[in-house]
């Protein structure tokens, strides 16, 4: 199943020209006159995935809220491609994967995951069965997301991850509330989606395995 | 930009079926201000159908700030909010879909009952398109200026006073020019001043309520 995308999508790769896909530059963000983190540098490039740690409140979460847009940074600059992005060009490359399910709990898991690919978009080739089909929630498409349980509540915000046409994950401990499959899952999906030509930046406390690919380490300590 | 909305308006419409007796609720609400009205005011029907439209006019409102703390909290608390704003349209645009379908879903039932709320309160029959066509172009309004004072509060956990007192006044203005054309029209006036206010007011807010209310969502988030 996972193999399937990378053959419908295999113009992603691209060409070595291109200008790197996403690049930071002495990016840094402050609350209340505190740094949380920063000057940062480091890039993503396609086929690659890094990988943050750092301990509670080193900054993790703050650091891909900012990456993502959600937050403005203090300083420094985000290129996607090459380019100073807008807020459109940078939601049409990133998806994130947050702590809020941002998913209704009088819905079904099918009308969940049909709302946010509405409004994410959907990857060509993909449905939202055989997303499903992917994260191991087949068969639970009428079941209504207040009856899921917190790892099968996490499945379906991956397979909304999975159906996003977006080059860029963020995925913010991707790993919380999931069993090993589960785990072995996010790496076997990081692992797609950095062959599909995409990348993906993850964050983790340090507990779990590393996806076994390409990967790159950026440190947040607390004091940095 | 129309599947992000087409998607946004049919979760509202599946969450409404599936939670129906809350779609009642404002309309109840309004008959109960409306008795609460009719019983506080004796049982002199003069009386009553001379301050009916008035009388409607605040039912309507009140019923509509009920509802008005709802409009995005649920949807900062479980993150759909961040999701709306990492979609790759505008957030103005997903704002003014909401506010249209949370119209359809509030107060277009209150306004199906309206003529019967009139009824109860004997205002005169010639009144009444008066009175439905200033709510036809106050709800919406209403709802649009609400949205920007429910976006401005999403911050506190808490809202629901702090939501009247900021939200009241800004709907003032709407409440004259209703409640002011059909009293024109009750004194044999002309209506169309307060309608043709409202219609203009409403195109403005139309405009300029979404953008500020998603300038004012950013903030809180952020």
């Amino acid at each position: 199943m996972i193999a399937s995308r990378d053959a419908a999508e295999p113009a992603r790769l691209g060409d070595r020209d291109e200008p790197v896909l996403f690049r930071v530059r002495g990016l840094c963000f402050a609350r209340n006159d505190r740094q949380v983190f920063g000057p940062l540098d480091f890039h993503v490039d396609t086929g690659e995935a890094l990988l943050v740690q750092g301990g509670n409140g080193a900054g993790k979460t703050t650091l891909l809220r900012v990456l993502a847009g959600l937050l403005r940074a203090d300083g420094g600059e985000i290129r996607l491609r090459g380019a100073t992005p807008d807020v459109e060009s940078r939601a049409r490359a990133v998806a994130y994967l947050g702590h809020l399910p941002a998913q209704k709990a009088d819905l079904s898991v099918s009308e969940n995951l049909a709302f946010l690919a509405g409004l994410h978009g959907v990857r060509s080739g993909l449905d939202a069965a055989s997303a499903l089909g992917v994260v191991g929630l087949a068969g639970y498409e009428a079941v209504l997301a207040r009856q899921l349980s917190a790892g099968q509540r996490k499945r379906l915000s991956l397979a909304r991850l999975w159906m996003s046409p977006a080059p860029l994950w963020l995925l913010d401990e991707p790993y919380a509330n999931l069993d090993l499959e589960g785990i072995a899952l996010v790496n076997r999906m990081v692992d797609a989606q950095l062959r599909g030509g995409g990348a993906a930046l993850v964050t983790t406390h340090g507990a779990y395995a590393a996806p076994p690919v390409r990967t790159r380490l950026l440190v947040l300590g607390a004091d940095a | 930009m129309w599947t992000a909305a087409r998607a946004l308006a049919i979760r509202d419409l599946q969450l409404l079926l599936r939670r129906r007796g809350d779609a009642l609720q404002p309309a109840l609400f309004a008959l109960l201000v409306v008795v609460l009205f009719a019983l506080a005011l004796g049982n002199e029907p003069a009386t009553l159908s001379r301050v009916a439209a008035g009388t409607l006019w605040v039912a309507v409102l009140l019923a509509g700030l009920l509802t008005l703390d709802g409009l995005f909290r649920g949807d900062a608390e479980d993150g759909s909010l961040e999701q709306w704003m990492l979609a790759p349209v505008p957030l103005a645009w997903l704002v003014l879909v909401r506010v249209a379908t949370h119209w359809a879903v509030t107060a277009l039932p209150l306004l199906c009952v309206t003529p019967l709320l009139a009824e109860l309160l004997g205002l005169p029959r010639a009144q009444l398109p008066v009175l439905m066509a200033g709510l036809a172009l106050g709800t919406p309004l209403l709802g649009l200026l609400g949205a920007v004072v429910a976006a401005l509060t999403i911050g506190i956990r808490r809202a629901g006073v702090l939501l009247a007192l900021l939200a009241l006044p800004l709907y003032i203005p709407v409440l004259v020019f209703g409640a002011g054309g059909v009293a024109a029209a009750a004194q044999g006036g002309d209506p169309w001043g307060g309608l043709l206010l409202l219609a203009a007011g409403l195109v403005a807010a139309l405009v300029l309520a979404p953008l500020t209310a998603a300038a004012a969502l950013r903030i809180a988030l952020t």
